[in-house]
């Protein structure tokens, strides 16, 4: 059996920063592999570690500046990774999760998955959509927002939770091959221990460009086009209590008095 | 521009985002002129359609397919309105089953997608403005195609209201069944344990900014003294630093209390959905562009491990 998982790199920004152009100043931003991929990497690992002969293959988009990321999915358990870049990507604007959908499928077209791994999303642009894209261009079956995951291998059916609002969850039968979106919580992801980090130096990491992949520039092309990048006006009417941690408990417990609170 | 939006229900319930998506394709289809078009699928399917008649919308379809939510036959039956309706626009909701269908209809009808959206405007083509980084900015996003698909975030619409004259017309779907993998097996409620925080008067609500899980110890203290409760934001459930019955916000509990303590809880959106109701709003963040500062009441911009003990101080804990 074999498990592609999805991880990216993402930015996350400081309280105080500067944007520059439509991104963010790069004094501001520290990169680390995507909170929800994870997540996801652990899930894959773990049904690695359950089974006898299941490979994990990791697979991201990015620049060769994300290689340390991606070496994290490796460092906890990845067989193999494959990192997908190229020039055309840097200049084709917005990578929309039709445009990474479509350089996923065409990875997953070679490695064949059983089962694809993504993370719900990812913590800078949050637009919730690659994993249910990929399947749709794979023709697999798919769930999102999952947040339990019981694989039955010999059935070939994935029993999941799907984390809906509301406290409610809803249990799912999810044929394979099939790409699942995994949710924050479903497992406690492992750190890296030292032998791991050791041994994905040695790992296999290929870099696929878009013509290793049979596409060209013309498919990553997004008619989704970023105009705009500004601070959001505060819609603040909060009161501020200044002053010392002191003086400042002292007017919230004030305030809190006044409401009856502890008294 | 002709808009088609998709209700969402649950359990036999509407939800409230599908009056909020009406508000939404109103907007756009005056701005350019054009039909409002809804849409809901399976359930008690003319019960929902009279409740989705509000002033605006001219055309409600109902399909009736199966009782709750399936994403496989969901993509089917959209894919196949979009080619009946022939809409512009296609108006989803941002909810977690809209996330389970939406990307699969924009793709097979090879649509952009814009999803999580905030605000929408058309000027010759669709603009849609969405928030990243955890709400520190936004962007805006021109759609350079004719006919696109959006997913618009919850609560950032008002609901339609009035009773409107709607046409309201059954649509047969062709569901073929070899296509639907998944099936729904069932519904479980999560937390139900020993605390009830929707009950509380006074909440301390307890964040990322908590670092460990030993420092709770300091908000135990805090509730103890103030008799309150202790609930949190997302990530400490996600730690199981505490049980899921004390989480606040979207996949957790909405909560009203009289008085709501927020301490080192940033404010994302999906927190905010669960707590916003609350009368009074405190919050106690190092961060003065927290988004949790936009609906507090009151604010202490500072570092919780000072204010926190100094607090309990107060108080004579």
């Amino acid at each position: 059996m074999k498990i592609l998982v999805t991880v990216k790199e993402v930015a996350h920004v400081d309280d105080e920063f500067e944007i520059d152009g439509l991104g963010i100043d790069d004094r501001y931003v520290t990169y680390d592999l995507n909170e929800w991929d994870d997540y996801a990497v652990e899930a894959a690992v773990q049904i690695q570690e359950a089974g006898d002969d299941v490979e994990v293959v990791a697979v991201t988009i990015g620049d060769a500046d994300t290689e340390d990321t991606i070496r994290q999915a490796l460092a906890k358990g990845a067989d193999r990774a494959i990192r997908v870049w190229d020039d055309a990507l840097a200049d084709a604007g917005l990578l929309d999760p039709e445009t990474k959908a479509r350089l996923i499928a065409a990875v997953a077209a070679e490695e064949d998955p059983d089962l694809v791994l993504t993370g719900v999303q990812s913590a800078d642009d949050g637009f919730g959509a690659t994993g249910v894209t990929l399947a749709e261009h794979l023709g697999f079956e798919w769930g999102a927002v999952v947040n339990a995951l019981d694989l039955d291998r010999e059935a070939g059916i994935a029993h999941v939770h799907r984390e809906l609002e509301g406290s409610v969850e809803e249990l799912t039968d999810v044929e394979l091959p099939a790409v699942l979106t995994i949710q924050t919580g479903i497992n406690e992801p492992r750190y890296a221990s030292l032998r791991g980090i050791r041994q994905a130096q040695s790992k296999e990491l290929a870099e696929y460009s878009l013509s290793d992949l049979d596409l060209t520039p013309a498919d990553v092309e997004s008619s989704l086009e970023q105009t705009d990048l500004y601070e959001p006006e505060s819609e603040s009417e909060a009161t501020v209590f200044e002053g010392s941690a002191e003086e400042t408990a002292s007017e919230l417990a004030g305030l809190l008095r006044e409401k009856g609170v502890g008294s | 521009m002709t808009v088609l939006t998709v209700a969402e229900h649950r359990r036999g319930e509407l939800r409230d985002v599908s009056l909020e998506l009406l508000t939404a394709g109103r907007e756009l289809a005056d701005a350019t002129g054009g039909e409002l078009h809804t849409a809901v699928i399976g359930g008690d399917v003319e019960a929902f359609a009279e409740r989705l008649n509000r002033v605006g919308v001219d055309a409600i379809h109902t399909v009736d397919e199966g009782e709750e939510f399936n994403h496989d036959v969901y993509t089917q039956v959209v894919t196949q309105l979009v080619e009946a309706v022939d809409p512009d626009l296609l108006v989803m909701p941002n909810s977690v089953n809209g996330l389970d269908y939406a990307p699969a209809v924009a793709s097979r009808l090879d649509w952009p997608l814009v999803t999580d959206v905030v605000d929408l405007g058309y000027d010759d083509e669709l603009t849609a403005t969405r928030e990243l980084y955890g709400s520190k900015v936004e962007t805006t996003i021109d759609v350079h195609a004719d006919r696109a698909a959006v997913t618009v975030r919850p609560a950032e619409w008002p609901v339609a209201e009035g009773s409107g004259d709607a046409t309201v017309e059954s649509f047969d779907a062709d569901i073929d069944e070899s296509a639907v993998r998944s099936t729904v097996t069932g519904f479980e409620e999560v937390g139900g344990g020993d605390v009830d925080i929707t009950d509380a008067d006074v909440l301390v609500s307890v964040g990322r900014g908590i670092e460990e899980e030993e420092n709770l110890d300091m908000i135990f203290d805090l509730a103890e003294t103030l008799d309150a409760t202790v609930s949190a934001s997302r990530p400490l459930i996600d730690n199981n630093w505490l049980e899921k019955d004390r989480q606040v916000g979207q996949s957790g509990s909405v909560v009203t209390p009289d008085v709501y303590i927020a301490i080192g809880i940033s404010g994302a959106v999906q927190h905010v959905a669960g707590m916003k109701g609350s009368d009074t709003i405190v919050a106690i963040n190092t961060d003065p562009n927290a988004p949790i500062f936009d609906i507090a009441d009151y604010g202490i911009q500072d570092d919780l491990f000072d204010v926190v003990p100094a607090l309990i101080e107060e108080f004579g804990g």
